[in-house]
């Protein structure tokens, strides 16, 4: 087979796949970051907590009441979308009002608590969770297993959806409007606050989706989101949070360039996302996909 | 302001007879904290910049100190002074990129920047990785005049730095350039207006900020003989925003209450494990939700409702 600058084909297809599994993660979960600040003008901190407890879900969904993954996929979203909702009519509806740092906090708070809670009960060393779809393709440069496979497509699939339900439907349509003008929006008969707490709702009905397809793959851990939710705020502030197709591409994007350092010069492909943030800074400050203000 | 006076000579003196009913190293820790605390606040409570990535200075100022230190066998000031400009430089860099940004996303670029210098220092030769530098010796200070072995000695040491980073701060903030710090931050648009380049002063703030968080680390490092990876993690950052919290941002004295109350917390705390931090965050939610002014802000408020009365 051919060789691309001396790497093996296998390694280099494989690091890709890698690569956009991650860039999948990212960008579910920054999606997620943008649909709920645009809405709650609030960067929420607890979001690699939800992704976690979506992971968490699954997981105990399976080991207590041996509900399959297919199940899961449905039912952990909900069940920490309502969490997220409880969340945000007991606490964070009382932050609005206040500047964006207050939100940060709070929900960084929030994220110690529910990821220290979780440590407390689980410790910290993860359980493996059964992959639902063992077994893979050969397609000739490399071996694809069946499982990431599928996770690159549903999340390419969920991200789209998403996309589609905010800019081209009815209440996608509300949802923007109350971003720029909640009281125009409220004069017109909508219930703006029950909007705003179903976005959030959604938003970590997402995390929590992202972290149910995350679970066979990694290790079930109190701490897998912790790291996570860094790389994602750096892939919010290179992307912008103004557009929803703009946080899509920036995720799945930053995931190949993770991959590809991995191929090229390993040692970078930890902070290559943010040298990448430093030079967007640098020559586009307001985000690839952002408007300044 | 009379009174303001007799507070601080009280609190000088109680400094100064502490290691008689307290243990040394506790109290070099907490100072160090509190260093580190009002930095962070200069740069929050006045500029009204939010670094959520401070570790970043005070975690790499250690490794600084302990390479000079241990590595070059350098006298323990040479080690301080390291550690002060090599903040103050990565400050210079970071600071010049985030300040490009405004409110939450500057939180959100500093956090990223001190992940980056995290992930860094697992990988670098220098830092030791995993196990940090451990055992830097500590070496007499002044060319062999003060012998700081002795941790009651080196605590006057440190109470010295302390003093010296706090009244650059207080020198600061009550300093013209303090006045069009705050400025800026009440009306950053305004302050543009009249004039005040506001980049310039904010880049200033942050990276005399980012020196003292670096005096603090390379402190700490001295006091306790080594420098880790935890203090570069994003937890120390959470942590030193909490101190101030708690303590109350924009009000001086404040940060130094926090971080007293913090690192006090976590020692008697220590044994309940990854509780201590599931108790921080709902300090972090309780104080955002009913105390935003933080210990030292509601007393001032309530003494002077009761002025007023």
């Amino acid at each position: 087979m051919f060789e691309l600058l001396g790497i093996p084909p296998q390694a280099l297809f494989g690091q890709l796949l890698l690569g956009l599994i991650n860039g999948a993660f990212y960008a579910m979960l920054s999606l997620g970051l943008a649909v709920i600040f645009g809405m709650l003008n609030v960067i929420n901190f607890t979001h690699g907590a939800q992704y976690m407890m979506g992971a968490f879900a699954a997981w105990l969904l399976l080991g207590i009441l041996d509900v399959p993954f297919w199940a899961s996929l449905v039912l952990a979203p909900i069940i920490v979308g309502l969490f997220g909702i409880v969340l945000e009519k007991l606490l964070l509806k009382r932050i609005y009002h206040l500047d964006h740092l207050y939100g940060f906090l709070l929900t960084f708070g929030l994220a110690l608590v529910i990821e220290g809670l979780f440590q407390w009960k689980w410790g910290s060393s993860g359980a493996p969770y059964p992959n639902p779809i063992p077994g893979g393709f050969n397609l000739g440069f490399m071996f694809l297993p069946t499982y990431r496979g599928f996770v690159v497509v549903a999340a390419l699939v969920i991200c789209l959806a998403t996309w589609y339900g905010i800019e081209r439907t009815k209440l996608g349509a509300y949802l923007r409007a109350a971003t720029e003008n909640p009281t125009l929006v409220r004069a017109f008969g909508i219930n703006v606050p029950r909007l705003i707490t179903l976005t959030y709702g959604l938003g970590v009905a997402l995390a929590a989706l992202a972290g149910v397809l995350a679970a066979p793959i990694q290790q079930v851990s109190a701490l897998m989101g912790v790291n996570l939710v860094l790389v994602v705020f750096a892939v919010v502030v290179i992307g912008g949070m103004g557009s929803i197709m703009g946080s899509i591409v920036t995720g799945f994007g930053l995931g190949l360039v993770e991959g590809l350092t991995k191929v090229f010069y390993p040692p970078a492909s930890n902070t290559v996302i943010f040298v990448v943030m430093a030079l967007v800074l640098l020559i586009k400050p307001a985000g690839l996909f952002g408007q300044t203000k | 302001m009379n009174a303001t006076r007799i507070g601080y000579a009280l609190l000088i003196v109680l400094a100064l007879v502490a290691p008689l009913f307290a243990y040394p190293v506790f109290l070099m820790k907490a100072l160090c904290f509190a260093l580190f605390a009002c930095a962070f606040n200069l740069l929050l409570g006045y500029a009204g910049l939010m670094s959520f990535g401070h570790a970043m200075f005070f975690g790499m100022a250690g490794y600084f100190y302990g390479h000079v230190v241990k590595a070059w066998n350098l006298a323990p000031e040479a080690g301080l002074l390291a550690g002060v400009a090599g903040a103050a430089l990565l400050g210079l860099v970071t600071g010049a990129l985030a300040i490009r940004r405004q409110g939450i996303y500057f939180a959100m670029i500093t956090l990223a920047f001190a992940q980056m210098v995290y992930f860094f220092c697992i990988q670098a030769p220098f830092t030791g990785g995993e196990d940090g530098l451990q055992g830097i010796p500590r070496t007499a200070l002044l060319g062999g005049l003060i012998p700081i072995k002795d941790d009651k000695v080196l605590y006057y040491v440190v109470l010295a730095i302390f003093l010296f980073g706090y009244a650059a701060i207080y020198r600061t903030i009550h300093s013209p350039f303090g006045q069009v710090l705050k400025a800026i931050r009440d009306n950053e648009q305004r302050a543009k207006s009249l004039g005040y380049e506001a980049d310039r002063y904010k880049l200033l703030a942050f990276v005399l900020s980012a020196a003292l968080a670096g005096l603090a680390g390379a402190t700490k490092a001295m006091v306790q003989q080594f420098a880790t990876l935890t203090d570069v993690a994003a937890s120390t950052s959470g942590e030193v925003v909490l101190m101030a919290l708690v303590g109350g941002l924009g009000t001086i004295i404040g940060p130094v209450v926090g971080a007293f109350i913090i690192v006090t917390m976590q020692n008697y705390l220590a044994f309940t494990g990854e509780f201590v931090l599931v108790i921080q965050g709902a300090i972090f939610v309780v104080i955002v939700l009913a105390f935003r002014k933080g210990v030292v802000g509601e007393l001032a408020d309530w003494w002077k409702r009761r002025q007023a009365r």
